[in-house]
């Protein structure tokens, strides 16, 4: 199926719609409050939290067989919620540092979620096969009261990053800061923690347990690339979360058999590559330009500069010299192409003996820099 | 009897995991003074004014901001935090942080508009900072980050200021803006607390100080308390004193 096949198919097929619209709202949600996990440097909470909804799923299954999501949502939420709670619970009252606590809870509550999916297997009951997509994710299997019920929820939480939009961008900067100010530090916290259990009931189906912590890093950390403005990374991030979900719907229908999970991460990941690589800016490849230019200038700012004194010592600043004793003056350096390049710019001459020598707008550039130099 | 000075410090301790971090300190500040805190690492001089701002619980004793908890007083007072307890990477301009100094007046869901703008344009303008406004804040210099700080507590209007380690690691330009920010509050009869880690230049820039070392050595005017001696308390002996020409008055 290529990309045009699949466009049509959004609009026409239901199914393909449906979890289209799925994928794009998780991805949308999921990276608008990914911004705030990792401006807080809270990436890893996510994850904690994400896998530690695994059991809620089960219990909640368990306690009632229904196989409706809605209860199985509920379940994860409050399970995910209480592994956030616990994490702060164990760093605020005993030594151990938030790293460990995130480490122990997520081990904890994941571990306690495959056991009881193991015995709900080998018990033999039929039903628990729904279960398996809470893994890694089965877009394919959402109907669209679970969309309709996933854009509710994400509808909610976007309503009061808008709402407390100053609120968590202080809390975000500066929590000490916005305490002193007389904010609720600590229920804005919660607030926002809770926003993220939202994200992630969200992902739940679409994308897993396991990897769900990726949609929560992910679409920030390459919208942080393109912009300096808090506004503009969120709706950024937004907009990369829910390509990334639409991409991987796409990729997973093409691929026989693999679950959504992966290919809509994988699709983030993309993202996330080309953003380290190509944002102007805080991008690698402007990096390398950047150094490239300057080394290119400090070279030709010395040629330039020995030219200058090599000229002097003839009493005459244009006196030209041949390349061979600007090489002797200037070992170990690229001196041809710093005289091509400054040939092009007009600061340096090549003369028909083959010579090279300032030309006047060269030399007053050159005292330019002695002077600057000098009063510093 | 109620007192009040715009901060009275009373038997205070302060503890960390059961060490404590304070202990049983008394300060009274009186109005319209430039005061600077001076003591070793280790000392507690973050943790005081932190516990001043309500910022951390005190195991004992108590903090009263012109006689009444901090919580009903908060409009009162403006905090400078050290600049390191912040991530400068914020993707966030210098103005825009400056105008989370209305943060607190403005209260929920409102944001801040045209006439915040204006405070924080003028704030930065204190600080000689007005032409970097619109600038990153990753890109401004340590000095420049520790005045857009400063900025930002000055549009707060506050009676009383505390300051953490406002010269620590700044320019000359910086340490020059900053000190004269600090006496024109005074100037007009505010409060300054300030966490100095510069002992020579004490008497130059205060006129009260409180030597502390987890315990308060002494506090009071810096003519009469900043002596070799209570710096030597407070230091220990194994300090080589600072103070290259007595007390420097």
């Amino acid at each position: 199926m290529n990309l045009l096949e699949f466009i049509s198919l959004v609009f026409s097929d239901y199914t393909v719609r449906t979890v289209t619209m799925g994928a794009a709202v998780l991805g949308l949600v999921s990276g608008v409050l990914s911004t705030y996990a990792v401006l807080r440097k809270q990436s890893l909470l996510g994850d904690a939290m994400s896998h530690a909804a695994m059991p809620g799923v089960v219990l909640a299954f368990m306690l009632t067989g229904a196989k409706e999501p809605l209860p199985l949502l509920i379940g994860a939420g409050l399970a995910g919620w209480l592994g956030a709670l616990l994490v702060m619970l164990v760093v605020t009252q005993t030594r151990i540092k938030a790293d460990s606590a995130l480490g122990i809870v997520l081990a904890v509550f994941f571990g306690f979620g495959l056991v009881l999916l193991t015995s709900l297997q080998s018990s033999g009951s039929a039903q628990q096969a729904g279960l398996n997509k809470f893994l890694f994710g089965q877009a394919a299997a959402l109907v669209l009261d679970e969309v309709l019920l996933m854009a509710g929820l994400g509808g909610g939480a976007l309503l009061l990053v808008a709402l407390l939009w100053k609120e968590f961008k202080l809390l975000s900067f500066d929590p000490d800061y916005a305490a002193t100010l007389g904010f609720p530090v600590r229920r804005l916290d919660i607030m926002l923690t809770t926003l993220i259990v939202v994200a992630i009931v969200i992902g739940l189906q679409t994308v897993g347990v396991v990897l769900m912590s990726a949609m929560l890093v992910a679409p920030a950390a390459a919208a942080r690339q393109w912009t300096d403005k808090l506004g503009r990374m969120v709706l950024l991030s937004g907009a990369f979360g829910a390509l990334a979900g639409i991409g991987g719907i796409f990729v997973s229908y093409d691929v026989e058999n693999l679950p959504t999970g992966p290919a809509i991460v994988l699709c983030a990941s993309a993202l996330v590559a080309v953003s380290l690589l190509f944002a102007p800016n805080r991008g690698l490849v402007a990096g390398w330009w950047r150094a490239r230019r300057s080394r290119q200038r400090l070279r030709a700012a010395a040629v330039l500069e020995a030219l200058y004194v090599m000229g002097e010592h003839h009493g005459d600043a244009l006196h030209p010299h041949t390349l061979r004793s600007l090489q002797t003056a200037l070992p170990g350096k690229d001196v041809q192409r710093a005289l091509g390049q400054l040939q092009g710019e007009g600061y340096v001459f090549h003369n028909a003996d083959g010579q090279w020598g300032l030309t006047q707008a060269g030399a007053e550039t050159v005292e330019t820099l002695l002077r600057e130099t000098a009063r510093e | 009897m109620v007192s009040e000075y715009p901060i009275h410090v009373e038997d205070l301790t302060v503890a960390y995991h059961d060490e404590p971090v304070l202990w049983d300190v008394d300060l009274q500040v009186p109005e319209g003074t430039l005061m600077a805190i001076v003591g070793p690492n280790g000392a507690g001089k973050s943790t005081l004014i932190k516990t001043i701002l309500g910022l951390m619980e005190p195991a004992a004793g108590q903090v009263l901001i012109y006689g009444q908890g901090y919580a009903q007083q908060r409009q009162q007072v403006a905090y400078v935090p050290q600049r390191g307890s912040v991530d400068w990477d914020f993707p966030t301009s210098a103005l825009d942080v400056v105008m989370m100094g209305c943060y607190g007046r403005l209260g929920w869901f409102r944001r801040p508009a045209g006439r915040e703008r204006a405070a924080a344009r003028a704030a930065l303008e204190r600080v000689g900072m007005q032409d970097f406004a619109a600038r990153q804040i990753s890109q401004l210099s340590g000095g420049q980050q520790q005045r857009v700080f400063l900025a930002r507590a000055l549009v707060q209007d506050a009676r009383i200021y505390m300051m953490d380690e406002p010269f620590q690691g700044v320019d000359a330009l910086t340490e020059k803006a900053i000190v004269s920010v600090l006496q024109d509050l005074r100037a007009q009869g505010r409060t300054v607390v300030v966490v100095h880690h510069d002992l020579d230049s004490v008497p130059q820039y205060f006129d009260r100080v409180l030597l502390l070392n987890v315990r308060a050595v002494a506090a009071g005017p810096v003519a009469e308390v900043f002596t070799p001696e209570n710096i030597r308390i407070t230091y220990g002996a194994k300090v080589k004193l600072a103070l290259k020409n007595g007390n420097g008055h």
